[in-house]
């Protein structure tokens, strides 16, 4: 396996080398950085190395995609979630809440990295011949996606576009309060956070003053989270 | 000659198991969520390796279909998570059983 690697050409090497390293890096930094949005940093720089790696292996398309998908519009949705949530705070990650339950599992994800890289160097699962076309040189690796996409997967696209639409249907749907909540919230006063009103699955939810004094027992982002609240229930 | 395939495929196993890893450990949804994004990056790594080592343009299709399903499934998720929050400020994963029997 070494001998393959000093069979390629030293700038592949080298590319390959500190991509996979940055993706490494990366990936332990989204689980042991303490703050969220260190995290979501970490999982840019592992979104990067990955489309280094994917240049790499001649999917040019897939890199460039990879970068405006994933590191322009998916991270961002994360970051702007962290700050609108306020939760841009560190956590004490130490703390365990189940006991035992971390060795566990490391030890489970030693055993299945293990099995995948015992499956990655034996033999290959499969020797079939290729039935949706070779690769082409690099310069045609747009073409051949879309040929590919537009013919052999036509109807998998096309349902992939309304999957699209209920996700944004669904996304909306569940962001948006009913107004039904907005008016209920404005007759029984500003300082009742309009969730609380219907909060069915929680035993306190018809004690309203119980629910207020716990609000306050909380601290910083609640109270943001309240403010913000409020302003958009008094704002029509 | 490029790198071999069983280079990218160890990469990408190591990518998968600190994702899960990470899935398993932490307590904020925030960051369980970006382990999963990891995972899903890992095995489009391992769907391009196998396209280049197959010689099939299957696999960078494939890769395409999952960037679209990861796409809206942050959409989903990050819906699912504000109204959790909203509800609840600073729940952690933990706190998040409601539907516990």
């Amino acid at each position: 396996m070494t001998s393959q690697l000093l069979a390629a050409t030293i700038p592949d090497a080298i590319t390959f080398a500190l991509a996979a390293v940055i993706c490494v890096v990366g990936a332990l930094g989204v689980v042991l950085a303490r703050n969220p949005v260190h995290s979501a940093l970490m999982l840019v720089m592992t979104l990067f190395g990955v489309a280094v790696l994917f240049v790499e292996e001649n999917a040019q398309f897939l890199a460039a995609v990879q970068v405006i998908v994933y590191a322009g519009a998916i991270v961002v949705l994360f970051l702007f979630v962290i700050m609108l949530l306020g939760v841009d705070r560190s956590e004490v990650i130490s703390a365990e809440p189940l006991p035992g339950q971390r060795p566990v599992a490391i030890c489970l994800g030693v055993i299945a990295l293990a099995e995948v890289l015992l499956l990655a160097h034996g033999q290959w699962p499969t020797g079939a011949k290729s039935v949706s076309g070779a690769l082409a040189s690099p310069a045609d690796n747009v073409n051949q996606i879309g040929q590919s996409v537009f013919t052999t997967y036509l109807l998998a696209f096309e349902v992939t576009s309304v999957l699209l639409v209920v996700a944004v249907v669904g996304a909306v749907v569940l962001a948006r309060r009913p107004r039904r909540l907005r008016d209920s919230a404005d007759l029984a006063g500003p300082e009742l956070d309009p969730d609380d009103v219907v909060g069915g699955d929680e035993p306190e939810a018809g004690d309203p003053d119980a629910e207020a004094a716990s609000e306050e027992a909380d601290d910083g982002p609640n109270k943001r989270e309240g403010a913000l609240a409020e302003s958009e229930v008094k704002a029509p | 000659m490029s790198i071999a395939a069983s280079w990218y495929l160890t990469l990408a196993a190591v990518l998968f198991s600190i994702g899960a890893v990470g899935l398993l450990i932490r307590r904020n949804v925030l960051v369980m969520f970006m382990c999963v994004e990891l995972m899903l990056n890992a095995a489009n790594l391992t769907f391009v390796s196998f396209a280049r080592k197959l010689n099939d343009i299957a696999g960078q299709t494939a890769v395409f279909f999952v960037l679209v399903v990861a796409a809206a499934e942050v959409v989903v998720g990050l819906g699912i998570i504000v109204s959790i929050y909203r509800r609840r400020p600073g729940a952690t994963a933990d706190d998040i059983h409601g539907l516990k029997g």
